[in-house]
C-alpha cells in the first residue's frame, strides 16, 4: 500500500526524536579514548634510551631524526650512545606505531594526545628537549606489560623510567656519559608495575635479555 | 512537432560532492539524456605501488591504510596475506580468527558508508546517513580499543596481528552484536521499503551479468546482477572455512539491488562475527619472524581477499631484498568504475549521481 512504508519510516523519526542525540559536542564534551590510544607527543624514556635509532629506521616516513656520538665510556660494554639530537617531525606523522613497536628497549612510547598546534612547520617538529619534559603518560599500544598492569593514561598519572620496562637492564643502574640519569626512586604516587627492583643489577648478556622478554628482535635492519 | 536540441557536454567533478572524492566525469547530454560518459581519475594518485618498492614488507602494512580508507582493515589482510604466501607461512589461528571479526566488522562499517553515502545521493538530508554512522562510530570505537587508531588502524602485520585484543575488547564487542540489530533495523525499516527509494531505484541502470563478467567487476556489484562469486567462500583464506554464511545474490543488477546485496551483506558480516567469537581460543596471534623481513628472489604471490568493494589483491614480486620489487594493486573500486558508461548511456541526469552512490566507489582506492 502507497505511503505504508513512509509511516514506518516516520515511526522511526519519532522513536529517535525521544531519544539522547547520539553526537558528542567536542570541546566541551569528549569521547572516552582508549588506553591504547596511539597519539601525539611521543613518551621517551631517556635513561631507557640507547641511541641505537631504531625507531628512525623503522618508520616508513623517516622523520625521526638522531644524532649520536660514542659515549667517552667503553661502547662495546653495553654502553650507550649520546643522543645530540632526537628530533620527531610530529606534522608529518602518520601515528603508525611503528617506532614503537621496532624500540627494543621499551624507551619510546605513543603519547595519548591528539589537538597539538602551531603556527609553522617547524613549531611541529618535537626535538629532544621537548621530549625530556613532555609529560610521561605512555599509551599502552604494543606494550603489553602496561596493559597487564591496567594503566590507563588518560587518568593522567605519569610513569617513571623505571616502571614501564618489561625489563630492568644493567645500564640503568650507572650514570652513563653525558646523560643526566634520574635517580631510580620512584615518586611515590608513581604506580608499580610487576616489581622494578627485581632483576635490577644482573650483569647478563643484552642480547638473550631481549629474546626472554619476548620482543621481536630486529635481526636484520636497513 | 520535435524541437532540435544540441547536445551539451558537462563536466562533473572534480571536486563535486557526490562524486565521492576528486574524481571526474564528463557527460554529454541531449537534454536530460546522457549520451557519452567519460570517466576520468588521478587526482589522487599517490604512487603507492612506487612507494611500495621502497619500504620493506611490515611499514607497507601503513600505506595500505591509506588505500580504500574506509575498509582499512580489510586491505591490511590484503596485503598480509600476500606476503604470507611469499614468505610461505601460516598465521596462528587466534591471529586468524582476529583478523575475520576484525575484517568483517570492517565489512559492516564499510557497506554502513556506502548505505548512507548512496541515500545521501538521492537526496535523503542526512537522516539515514546519520543512522549509518552512529553504528560505524561503534565500530570505530572497537578499532580504537583494538589497536589505538580509528581509520588508518594499520592492526595487522604479516604472520598475524600486532597484538591480542584487550580483555575489555569482548565484553564491548558483546555489548555492539547486542545493540547492532535494533539500530540497523531501524536504518533498514526507515529506508528498505520506502516508496521514493522504490521508485528512484528499481529498475534503473540495471547491469547484464554478461557485461558485468567481461568487465570483469567484482564485489557487490557483480552479486547484484546474479552471480554467487565471493572469495571468502570460493578460496577461503584465515577463518572463512571454519565459519558459515551464505552469499546475497539479487536477479536484476539495478540500482535497488545493489544497494540490497549490500544490507544482505551486513547480516552474514554480523553472522560470521558471531560465530568467531564462539569459536576462538586462547593462543599466539602472531608468528615470531625478523623485524625486516626478506623473501626469496624471485618469489612471487598474488594475495587475495573480498574487500567490501570486490576483489582486491596484491601481487608481489621479491628480488631477495627487504622491499618487494613490484607492489601490484588489483583494486576492485577502479575495476567497477569502468562499467560507468555500460551503466549511465540512454539514463537521465537524475539518475547519473544515483547510479555512482550505488557503485560504491573510493577514490583512495581507485587512483592509489
Amino acid at each position: 500500500m502507497y505511503g505504508l512504508a513512509m509511516a514506518k519510516g516516520m515511526l522511526v523519526t519519532l522513536k529517535n526524536f525521544a531519544k539522547k542525540p547520539f553526537t558528542v559536542q567536542y570541546p566541551e564534551e569528549r569521547v572516552k579514548q582508549h588506553p591504547r590510544f596511539r597519539g601525539e607527543e611521543f613518551v621517551w624514556y631517556e635513561e631507557r634510551c640507547t641511541g641505537c635509532a631504531s625507531c628512525a629506521k623503522f618508520c616508513p616516513l623517516g622523520i625521526i631524526k638522531i644524532v649520536t656520538s660514542p659515549s667517552e665510556t667503553a661502547p662495546l660494554q653495553g654502553d650507550k650512545y649520546r643522543l645530540e639530537v632526537f628530533d620527531i617531525d610530529i606534522s608529518r606523522c602518520m601515528f603508525c606505531g611503528l617506532c614503537v613497536e621496532a624500540c627494543p628497549y621499551d624507551a619510546l612510547f605513543m603519547g595519548s594526545g591528539f589537538e597539538q598546534s602551531a603556527y609553522s612547520r617547524k613549531g611541529r617538529v618535537i626535538d629532544i628537549d621537548q621530549l625530556r619534559q613532555a609529560e610521561k603518560l605512555p599509551s599502552t599500544y604494543f606494550r603489553p606489560q602496561l596493559e597487564s598492569a591496567s594503566y590507563k593514561p588518560q587518568e593522567g598519572q605519569p610513569l617513571d623510567w623505571v616502571d614501564v620496562g618489561r625489563e630492568s637492564w644493567r645500564w640503568h643502574e650507572r650514570e652513563k656519559a653525558g646523560m643526566r640519569l634520574q635517580p631510580s626512586d620512584a615518586s611515590p604516587e608513581a604506580i608499580s608495575i610487576g616489581s622494578p627492583d627485581e632483576g635490577r643489577g644482573v650483569v647478563e648478556p643484552v642480547n638473550e635479555e631481549i629474546e626472554e622478554a619476548g620482543t621481536v628482535s630486529a635481526e636484520e635492519t636497513t | 512537432m520535435p524541437i532540435r536540441t544540441e547536445p551539451m557536454t558537462i563536466n562533473l567533478g572534480p571536486q563535486h560532492p557526490s562524486t565521492h572524492g576528486v574524481f571526474r566525469l564528463r557527460v554529454t547530454f541531449d537534454g536530460e539524456e546522457i549520451l557519452e560518459v567519460e570517466p576520468i581519475f588521478g587526482y589522487l594518485h599517490r604512487g603507492t605501488e612506487k612507494l611500495a618498492e621502497e619500504r620493506n614488507y611490515v611499514q607497507i602494512v601503513t600505506l595500505t591504510d591509506r588505500l580504500d580508507y574506509v575498509s582499512s582493515m580489510i586491505n591490511n589482510q590484503a596485503y598480509c596475506i600476500g606476503v604470507e604466501k611469499l614468505l610461505g607461512v601460516e598465521v596462528p589461528l587466534r591471529g586468524q580468527y582476529l583478523r575475520t571479526i576484525t575484517a568483517e566488522l570492517q565489512r559492516i562499517a564499510s557497506h554502513l558508508m556506502g548505505i548512507g553515502f548512496f541515500m545521501q545521493d538521492l537526496g535523503t538530508l542526512g537522516t539515514p546517513l546519520m543512522y549509518c554512522f552512529r553504528t560505524r562510530e561503534r565500530i570505530l570505537d572497537l578499532f580504537e580499543m583494538l589497536c589505538g587508531a580509528r581509520v588508518t588502524v594499520s592492526y595487522m602485520r604479516p604472520g598475524g596481528v600486532f597484538a591480542d585484543a584487550p580483555e575489555d575488547f569482548w565484553p564491548a564487542l558483546a555489548r555492539f552484536m547486542e545493540d547492532w540489530e535494533t539500530e540497523f533495523g531501524e536504518i533498514e525499516q526507515l529506508i528498505l521499503e520506502n516508496e521514493i527509494v522504490l521508485m528512484r531505484c528499481r529498475g534503473v541502470s540495471p547491469l547484464p551479468l554478461e557485461t558485468a563478467i567481461n568487465c570483469s567487476v567484482s564485489g557487490p556489484v557483480l552479486r547484484a546482477s546474479g552471480l554467487a562469486w565471493d572469495w571468502r567462500k570460493m578460496d577461503p583464506y584465515d577463518a572463512y572455512d571454519k565459519v558459515e554464511f551464505d552469499v546475497p545474490t539479487a536477479t536484476n543488477g539495478d540500482n535497488y539491488d545493489r544497494f540490497w546485496v549490500r544490507i544482505q551483506e551486513i547480516h552474514q558480516s554480523a553472522r560470521i562475527i558471531r560465530q568467531c567469537v564462539e569459536q576462538i581460543e586462547p593462543g599466539e596471534v602472531r608468528l615470531k619472524l625478523p623485524l625486516v623481513l626478506r623473501a626469496e628472489p624471485g618469489a612471487e604471490a598474488y594475495g587475495r581477499v573480498e574487500a567490501s568493494k570486490g576483489e582486491l589483491a596484491f601481487y608481489l614480486v621479491s628480488d631477495g631484498g627487504i622491499s618487494p620489487y613490484r607492489c601490484k594493486i588489483r583494486s576492485p573500486s577502479q575495476i567497477n568504475l569502468t562499467v560507468t558508461e555500460h551503466l549511465l548511456v540512454g539514463w537521465k541526469l537524475a539518475d547519473m549521481i544515483v547510479t555512482l552512490g550505488s557503485l560504491d566507489i573510493n577514490m583512495g582506492e581507485v587512483d592509489r
